[in-house]
């Protein structure tokens, strides 16, 4: 088998906030009825989460799960177990109208700790940044720059961004420029 | 700016995450149609001034289609709504008279 690397190889970057590359990340696109009591158990096995909420982001300590759009959810776990779980979800799914896939290698994960995170997201997203308007176990989908990304915070000074992997370290590099000393608009801290 | 409330997530989307759909509520015309049917289809748009209704799609967010009723003089926004559906919702019809009384009401 080849040497799976993510799409930075684990880089990481000290400026007002740290920048890291998670390192390889099972990713799953879930697609089908939120609505079905089938979908749901599925779920329930892979990431042992419930089914989340209109944007909202679930924790297990198996994997979590996010709401993607009304009917697509993004599965994280572990990048090892990614083909054990699908296989495990195509079973449970067999007769549903539900698509899944392993997303784990088209996918870019990125950490951004420090008390600037929402700062720092703010400089590139028009979203709103505030502990209301992104509070803890909601995850955003909007943009960074020109980018398509998807970021929730984990904590008030942690945050996890997800995007496409062919631009990941177009991400990267937006990150730790925006993260450059002396750079800080300061709004959210 | 313009800010348009997603019916699908919910999220108030700043108008740099949407993509403008055009006008909405066409009735479509395609193979067999006569071609008054097709130039009206392919070509004839509203633009008035003042009530709009258009598509609008979160390309950023949750990637949904959905309709926003606005104003385009003023940019005032009445309202959003599901894309699955062939006219605006009474309610928001209602909404946008009360508003506008001189308003010609919804003529698709």
């Amino acid at each position: 088998m080849s040497n799976a690397v993510s799409a930075m190889n684990g880089a990481s970057f000290k400026g007002s906030v740290t920048i890291k590359d998670t390192g390889l990340q099972g990713m799953i696109t879930l697609r089908g009825d939120f609505k079905s009591a089938v979908v749901a158990k599925a779920l329930k096995t892979a990431t042992g989460t419930a089914m989340p909420e209109t944007g909202q982001i679930l924790h297990s300590a198996k994997g979590s799960a996010a709401w993607m759009s009304p009917d697509e959810l993004l599965l994280l776990v572990d990048y090892t177990k990614v083909d054990a779980i699908i296989a495990k979800l195509d079973k449970a799914l067999s007769g549903e109208h539900a698509l899944v896939i392993n997303v784990s290698d088209a996918r870019a994960m990125f950490e951004i700790k420090g008390a600037a995170t929402r700062d720092i997201l703010a400089k590139g997203s028009p979203a709103d940044m505030s502990k209301e308007g992104l509070p803890v176990g909601v995850m955003r989908r909007s943009r960074l720059g020109q980018l398509a990304v998807a970021f929730w915070m984990d904590d008030e000074k942690t945050a996890h961004m997800v995007c496409f992997r062919s631009v990941g370290e177009h991400v990267f590099m937006w990150l730790k420029n925006a993260s450059e000393k002396g750079s800080l608009p300061k709004y959210y801290t | 700016m313009l800010l348009l409330n997603c019916p699908c997530c919910g999220i108030d989307a700043d108008e740099t995450e949407l993509e403008a759909g055009g006008e909405a509520h066409i009735t479509r015309h395609g193979a067999g149609a006569s071609d008054d049917d097709f130039e009206t289809y392919m070509f004839m748009r509203k633009n008035p001034k003042g009530v709009h209704f258009e598509r609008w799609r979160h390309a950023y967010g949750c990637g949904k289609w959905f309709h926003a009723a606005r104003c385009t003089m003023t940019l005032e926004v009445f309202g959003t709504y599901s894309a699955q559906t062939l006219e605006p919702p009474k309610a928001l019809i209602n909404k946008i008279k009360k508003k506008r009384p001189d308003w010609e009401g919804f003529v698709k």
